[in-house]
């Protein structure tokens, strides 16, 4: 055995060889060896002292790694920095041989001695003595090989594509109680028309119709998407009545609800309120001729403008005006002749006829449209030579057409068919008589009544009485008639010639009378028999009044003038007196009230048979 | 019937204290007015918010009714909506006589 050893703390490198067994027999090598060393030094040689090389350097030998890194940072996520970690591993290894040893009790190794087994059946010499052997072995529960393979991993690769981005709309919407009902609304058109067609596709007809409303219906449309102020007719029209309601609102609420608090005091006399004051820039100048209330609408009433004056004869024009618009009138139909009457008919409220100072007369109908009247007379069908004083509707006859009568100062009656009953009219004339016709007996009079002296400028039947009739005269009186008794009941003198007289819709007994110096007359048999119980200048005294309606519903009166001027007038309630009854009587209502009323009078007259003045 | 309304509306503006008229077609753009364009715009557009809140109210508690007009009264003048086929007539007037 040979015992080597190195000792570096010299310079020099020596080997130093103990032999100690074969020393002698290998001593000639080794002499020769030694014999044959000598010092040789390289030239790089250090040149230490004695001192120096007798120095002694320590080692230590540690289990560091020297090739390990000192100074490994790994990133913490938790400190959002990098932290040197606190221990590298120093293990270096120096060889790894992976070894072919299985575990004798793992799956593996009793499979491969398994194998063995049946390999060795053949040398059973071997397979006994092994088995033999089998020892009780410890077994472990945990019993697991690990066992990992790579595979081959793809390089992963980031692929992507942007689109542009498709057009977005915010869209909101509430659900309402009239969405929600349009929308039912919708789906049942869209139905109905889906069965229509289905029915439409049988039958050949019905494609007609369809095809009818169809074109209707698009015709409709485009007029509707063309005009487009036209649409507004209506709004405007009831827009202007606000702003007119706007400025007159006083009188307004004046006409509904004042009262004149002052009839308490006066006994029997009355005043009459100025409300509205009626005027259009197409009737100036021109006299009030003829004045209507609507029995339909009863806040409609028309108006007749021409002139009395011979001389003055040129264009007339006929107006309605509402109450609710005093501003404008309503309906404007120029004529080429002034208007001497007008009668509005009461079931038909539209239809309204007229008459000229030439003698025409003429039917024009409110709902058609343009300002032509839809019948006028000419002298082929008869009209009159002379001015036509009174135009009146008369109840639809037997066929049904409408009818009215005309009076004209040419001394005819004539009835006007508007296509074609046993009644009383009466005609007042220019030499002041009146004279009482029956509709069949044409040609004759039934009686003649020298009512005045100058011409009878109106005559009224009693709205309640049907024996009563009044007629007003421009001889300053207005007379009251029974028409069976040749004289007049009553007479009333006024001191200025009376252009025009109006019983009362609510009383038998209530009449109004105006007269050329401007003043209207309010007469209630009942409570005065001499007297009127009001009187009133209305207008100023230079303008004559020409006609005065009242209203039939409401208390107010319309005035006409020859300025143009129509003045609309409340009742204050002592001009409305109602009959005062017991307490504990219902007040009786209806005309039967008003004819007895009527007739208690004319019976206190009668007895003494002498003309009542 | 166009130029008839035109008529009614001129006589609304001639009345006493009326201080214009605007009318508006269905999108809520003014085709006719007597005012300036600004005080125009303004009235078109505030008014035409107003009357489709009215309008939604009315027929949010019957949907089978509809509002036909508006009328504003404040203390210094009355703002008169009237509405019909969707247009819109505007009249401003002021109150004391």
């Amino acid at each position: 055995m040979q015992d080597a050893f190195f000792c570096r703390g010299s310079n020099e490198t020596v080997l130093f060889v103990q032999d100690k067994e074969d020393g002698m027999e290998h001593g000639d090598e080794w002499d020769e060896w030694s014999h044959g060393k000598t010092l040789t030094k390289p030239p790089d040689q250090l040149e230490l002292t004695e001192a120096e090389l007798n120095e002694t350097f320590t080692r230590i030998l540690t289990a560091t790694n020297p090739h390990a890194p000192q100074n490994i940072v790994r990133y913490s996520f938790k400190k959002r920095s990098y932290k040197p970690i606190s221990a590298v591993d120093q293990m270096a290894v120096h060889f790894v041989l992976e070894g072919n040893l299985l575990y004798k009790d793992s799956d593996e190794a009793r499979r491969q001695m398994a194998k063995q087994e049946v390999e060795e059946e053949d040398r059973p010499d071997s397979a006994a003595s092994k088995t033999g052997k089998k020892e009780q072995k410890l077994t472990n529960q945990i019993n697991f090989c690990e066992r990992a393979s790579q595979t081959l991993n793809n390089p992963p690769r980031e692929r992507n594509c942007q689109t542009e981005p498709p057009p977005r709309c915010n869209f909101s919407a509430i659900a309402n109680q009239w969405e929600i009902y349009d929308a039912y609304v919708e789906e049942l058109q869209k139905q109905e028309k889906n069965k229509e067609k289905q029915k439409a596709i049988p039958s050949k007809k019905d494609d007609e119709d369809d095809d009818r409303g169809k074109k209707k219906m698009i015709l409709m449309e485009t007029q509707t998407q063309s005009d487009d102020l036209c649409k507004m007719a209506k709004a405007t029209k009831i827009l202007e009545r606000m702003v007119n309601q706007n400025i007159y609102g006083d009188l307004a609420i004046d006409f509904k609800y004042y009262e004149d608090c002052s009839d308490e005091f006066r006994e029997q006399e009355g005043t009459l309120l100025p409300l509205w004051k009626f005027q259009c820039d197409k009737a100036k100048k021109l006299t009030v001729t003829a004045l209507c209330w609507n029995k339909k609408y009863q806040d409609l009433f028309a108006a007749g403008m021409g002139s009395y004056d011979f001389s003055k004869q040129g264009r007339g024009v006929l107006v309605f005006y509402t109450l609710k618009n005093s501003s404008f009138p309503e309906y404007i139909y120029p004529t080429n002749c002034g208007i001497m009457c007008l009668d509005i008919h009461e079931q038909v409220s539209y239809l309204v006829a007229v008459g000229f100072y030439d003698g025409c007369v003429a039917v024009y109908n409110l709902k058609e449209d343009g300002q032509q009247p839809v019948y006028q007379s000419t002298a082929k069908t008869g009209k009159h030579t002379d001015p036509v004083w009174q135009v009146r509707w008369q109840n639809d006859d037997m066929d049904g057409n409408h009818n009215f009568y005309s009076v004209s100062s040419d001394g005819r009656v004539v009835s006007w068919t508007l296509v074609k009953i046993n009644h009383l009219f009466l005609v007042g004339t220019q030499e002041g008589k009146i004279h009482k016709c029956f509709k069949t007996y044409s040609s004759q009079y039934l009686e003649t009544y020298d009512a005045h002296t100058l011409a009878v400028d109106a005559v009224k039947w009693n709205h309640f009485h049907p024996k009563v009739f009044i007629s007003c005269s421009s001889d300053w009186t207005v007379k009251i008639w029974d028409h069976t008794i040749n004289t007049p009941m009553f007479t009333f003198e006024l001191y200025a010639a009376v252009g025009d007289v109006a019983w009362a819709p609510y009383s038998s007994t209530v009449f109004a009378a105006v007269t050329v110096n401007g003043k209207v007359h309010i007469f209630d048999l009942n409570v005065n028999k001499y007297e009127a119980i009001c009187q009133q200048q209305v207008v100023a005294k230079k303008t004559k009044l020409t006609h005065i309606e009242f209203n039939l519903v409401h208390p107010l009166i319309i005035v006409g003038d020859d300025q143009g001027y129509i003045t609309s007038f409340k009742l204050s309630p002592n001009l409305r007196k109602q009959p005062k009854m017991k307490k504990g009587e219902e007040l009786p209502k209806g005309p039967e009230v008003e004819i007895a009323k009527m007739e208690k009078l004319l019976s206190l007259l009668r007895e003494p048979e002498a003309s009542a003045v | 019937m166009a130029s008839e309304v035109e008529e009614t509306l001129k006589r609304i503006e001639g009345q006493r204290g009326v201080v214009g008229t605007v009318v508006c077609n269905a999108d809520g753009i003014p085709i006719r007015s007597s005012l300036d364009g600004v005080a125009t715009a303004q009235y078109a557009r505030l008014l035409r918010k107003l009357t489709v809140m009215a309008k939604s109210a009315v027929r949010d508690i019957d949907p089978q009714n509809d509002l036909t007009f508006l009328r504003l009264r404040s203390q210094k003048c009355e703002i008169m909506v009237g509405l019909e086929n969707e247009f819109l007539v505007i009249v401003i007037q002021n109150l004391h006589q």
